[in-house]
């Protein structure tokens, strides 16, 4: 379905480049629903969009390692690239849809617009195929609402129409970048219950990021945990919970407040991510990790697999149940 | 809408009476006694008698003003003292030429411009970019009545293809032939503003072309072509649109200098003579008609940028 | 100046070629003004009609004009007036504009009065506004510099003005304002080292615009007068010669178009590096 093989993607001249991702493999396959976890700034965003072929020109370009959709290579294709070779199938959705969304521009013409490019239909057909998504996206009163501008709908109908857009492409894999980070508690809910709604039905995988480990608790199958551009772990999400190998995702349970659990202070991982660039040699995690030695500071990382389907990039990972 | 539309016109016409009350102010700023500044230093004592009582200057200021004022407004901008005929008539007789002039020169701008700014911004930091952008920086650079010589001395003195001054009314003579006339002064004029539209364009562009709902119409897979179409330059040039209003008032104020290089019979050239000649009372005229004017065309464009908006229609 | 400061100022000019040699160029045009005396081959004012309307040979490189003086030592003693416009014309729109700005901003009620006196001025055509005060005050150097600086004092107000409002609304503005601060400590503190930067790059651009203004006053015989050498002040002599000495239009205007021409690019490096820096203090608030 979706192989991501060592991908790096840096900024600056090619002599002397800042890596903001760090030889990142993953897979997601037909159905599945993979979390991407991670702080601000750990560079789950810059792998989507690299994903995507969406990489801002000019701005931080894919250095190494290849990204296949459906066995075929699309490393640096941009999306029209992409869909004019057949392998289009790919959708992605955006953090804020107040801006994601053209302001000029009614929204049925907004969908009728990604309908044309992959449906191949125009005109009426493309409208009523528009209309169809609003109403698989949950928009009340869909035939109304496709003459409205953007600026006249909430901000979880935005989303629903972002979403809707991505269906016209007709996506095997859907990436939703924090989509709902910006939306209220509730609204949060719904729109979450409708991508999963979305993905059992038609059959669709999904990457899902997103800093919030309660959502992903919800709503994912597997669990990626990236760290200054790296993956640090990877697993299923019950395994990650009660078993997390890595030291930084076991600092990341740790902060979770437990519901009923009283205590005094929360728990915080102490210190703070380090910037792209500044690591040169050994574990980013090292300056922050409880249980660190001297050679992870100097020694090439290490992938330890723990079991099947779990893996972990440490030298020392964490085997045996968390608290 | 319409309360909108009111609201600005509203404070339009404030600006006005202000920038009224400064021009009115104009003739008692100048040194020397106004009587004379009106009809000149050789109007004689019963002329001056006459004209004081008349003009009611011995009235207090604020009657003045409104009495010059209500005048203004039905036309009456006094009398020239060069030409002895009323203000407003010998404005009249230059509005021809600059009006024509202003808008040849603006096809220019808009023509030039807006597509090279375009080429400028799709292909952003090639040499071509660099290029262009670099021959936008220098002709903004150019004092306009240098350009102006230049061209004179190519097209007219060297060549013999274009006249180098005056310009014969289309109006009279019938024969728009007499547009080559303006050819010259009116390339000298676009060229300046030209590249401040062509750099506006392109900085419009970028900037448009970096917000997240272009980077959403991208993933939909439309060709580059397309995204530019469809939603970067309507956003971009909506911003371009409401720099034209600016663009028509720096046409004013070179059009003075052009009209002079290539002696035409227009309101800058007007301007400049009248201020060599300290006929005071066609100075104030024109400065008034022009404010006006500038004033006019903002409303125009800020409104039409406004209606073309669908955000604000919904205030 | 600590040296990482210095070295960020410089930055945006070591990467781009181009505006080191802007910079270059005004401290030739800099350096020119201040050493004319000595840089000039001929006393600027000397009348050889024998000589006249020569073309540029070895005695004279630039060739003279229709008085037999030499075009070059004019052309390097008018580097004087422009830099008297130049500085000139930024003193005035600084000092003026920069208070009115900031106490429209931190003011509202007597701001709102200011600002719609200054959409007055904004409502002359700059030209106009500028020959408008030249007949009211006169023709003269010191007249030309206010007349022009009338004009640019509305722009850099209006900068001043919204970039206050947007510093009064950050975070550490309100901070201090709550503990305490008197205004004008406040103003000194934290909004005036904030406003250098951009007040910087717009000198640049109004520098250059200065020059141009004051050419074209000069060569309508409202600016300096005749008698100061000028590059404007040149090209309006050299008008009834063009055809027979196109080289009296070629070296004023070259110089000035040099001059506007290096300060855009320095304003545009200055720019350029305030801009990611200004993304960057706006960019905290942006985020949630």
């Amino acid at each position: 379905m979706l192989g991501v093989k060592d991908l790096t993607v840096a900024v600056g001249p090619d002599s002397n480049p800042v890596e903001i991702v760090s030889s990142v493999s993953f897979a997601i396959g037909k159905g599945e629903v993979l979390g991407l976890v991670g702080e601000s700034g750990c560079g789950k965003s810059m792998t989507s969009l690299a994903i995507m072929g969406l990489l801002p020109d000019p701005g931080p370009r894919v250095r190494s390692g290849r990204i296949e959709l459906d066995g075929a290579d699309v490393t640096n294709l941009a999306p029209w690239q992409r869909v004019e070779a057949g392998h289009g199938n790919i959708a992605m959705i955006f953090q804020e849809p107040m801006t994601s969304l053209n302001p000029v521009l009614r929204i049925d013409e907004q969908i009728a617009e990604a309908v044309r490019v992959h449906d191949g239909l125009s005109g009426a057909a493309a409208r009523a195929r528009a209309c169809e998504l609003l109403e698989m996206v949950r928009i009340p009163d869909a035939a109304l609402q496709m003459g409205a501008y953007p600026h006249q709908l909430s901000g979880g109908m935005r989303q629903r129409v972002m979403i809707a857009i991505a269906l016209a492409c007709r996506p095997h894999i859907l990436i939703a970048d924090e989509p709902t980070t910006a939306l209220d508690v509730t609204v949060q809910f719904q729109i979450l219950g409708l991508l999963r709604e979305l993905c059992d039905r038609l059959d669709m995988a999904m990457l899902f990021i997103t800093h919030d480990l309660g959502v992903v608790a919800q709503l994912v199958d597997r669990v990626a945990v990236m760290y200054a551009g790296r993956l640090v772990e990877t697993a299923a999400v019950e395994t990650l919970f009660d078993n997390p190998a890595h030291p930084y995702t076991s600092g990341l349970m740790a902060c979770m407040p437990a519901p009923g659990h009283r205590t005094r202070r929360l728990t915080t991982i102490p210190g703070q991510a380090p910037q792209p660039g500044s690591i040169s040699s050994g574990c980013a995690f090292a300056p922050r990790c409880p249980d660190v030695r001297d050679i992870c500071r100097v020694d090439p990382l290490a992938r330890a697999t723990i079991t099947e389907g779990h893996e972990a990039l440490c030298k020392f990972p964490v085997t045996g149940s968390a608290a | 809408m319409w309360s909108f539309v009111l609201k600005r016109a509203g404070a339009t016409f404030v600006t006005l009476v202000a920038a009224s009350v400064l021009i009115f102010a104009f003739i008692h700023l100048v040194p020397g006694d106004p009587i004379y500044v009106l009809l000149g230093d050789t109007a004689t004592p019963e002329q001056v008698d006459l004209v004081r009582h008349k003009l009611g200057l011995d009235e207090p200021i604020v009657l003045q003003y409104l009495q010059w004022a209500g005048k203004a407004l039905t036309g009456d901008l006094g009398q020239s003292i060069f030409f002895q005929a009323p203000v407003l008539s010998v404005i009249a007789d230059g509005a021809e030429t600059s009006l024509l002039l202003a808008t040849i020169t603006m096809v220019w701008v808009v023509l030039i411009g807006v597509p090279i700014g375009m080429v400028a911004a799709m292909r952003q930091g090639s040499w071509v970019d660099q290029t262009l952008s670099g021959i936008a920086m220098l002709m903004a650079s150019v004092p306009t009545f240098w350009v102006g010589l230049y061209l004179i001395l190519i097209f007219a003195a060297w060549l013999g293809w274009l006249p180098s001054s005056g310009y014969p009314s289309i109006f009279e003579s019938g024969g728009l032939g007499n547009l080559r006339y303006l050819l010259l002064p009116s390339l000298t004029l676009a060229a300046p503003n030209a590249a401040l539209i062509l750099r506006l364009t392109r900085a419009s562009m970028l900037d448009v072309s970096r917000e997240d709902y272009v980077r959403t119409a991208r993933a939909k897979g439309i060709r580059p072509r397309q995204v530019v179409r469809r939603h970067i330059l309507r956003n971009a040039l909506l911003a371009v649109v409401s720099a034209f209003g600016f663009t028509f008032a720096a046409l004013i104020s070179e059009a003075v200098v052009t009209e002079t290089v290539f002696a035409l019979p227009g309101i800058g050239r007007l301007v400049v003579q009248s201020i060599l000649r300290r006929d005071y009372p066609v100075i104030q005229g024109i400065i008034l008609v022009i404010v006006v004017l500038y004033l006019a065309i903002n409303l125009i464009v800020d409104l039409s940028y406004r209606l073309l908006d669908p955000r604000v229609e919904l205030e | 100046m600590t040296r990482d400061r210095l070295h960020s100022w410089l930055a945006p000019f070591l990467g781009r070629p181009i505006a080191l040699l802007g910079l270059a160029i005004l401290v030739g045009m800099i350096l020119a003004a201040i050493f004319a005396s000595v840089l000039s081959p001929y006393d600027p004012r000397a009348i050889d009609p024998i000589i006249r309307l020569s073309p540029p040979n070895a005695a004279h490189w630039f060739g003279t004009d229709q008085f037999g003086r030499d075009t070059l030592s004019r052309v390097i003693y008018s580097s004087r007036m422009a830099l008297l416009i130049g500085v000139g014309v930024v003193s005035f729109a600084l000092l003026t504009g920069v208070p009115i700005g900031v106490f429209s901003a931190l003011f509202p009620r007597l701001g709102h009065v200011l600002m719609r006196m200054v959409d007055v001025l904004m409502s002359f055509p700059a030209l106009l506004l500028a020959l408008g005060l030249i007949v009211v005050l006169g023709q003269s150097v010191a007249n030309a510099i206010i007349a022009i600086g009338a004009v640019y004092l509305t722009t850099t107000t209006r900068i001043t003005y919204g970039l206050t409002l947007r510093l009064r609304a950050e975070t550490y503005v309100e901070a201090a304002r709550s503990m305490g601060s008197g205004t004008a400590w406040v103003v000194v503190k934290h909004v005036l080292p904030n406003l250098i930067s951009p007040l910087l790059v717009q000198a640049s651009f109004v520098f250059a615009f200065a020059q141009l203004s004051a050419a074209s006053l000069d060569f309508l015989g409202l600016g300096a007068p005749p008698d100061i050498p000028s590059w404007g002040n040149m090209l309006a002599e050299s008008r009834t010669f063009i055809t027979r000495a196109p080289w009296l239009l070629f070296f004023p205007g070259m110089m000035i178009v040099l001059t506007a021409f290096s300060l855009n690019l320095v304003g545009d490096a200055l720019r350029d590096r305030l801009d990611p820096r200004f993304q960057e203090m706006f960019a905290s608030r942006r985020r949630r």
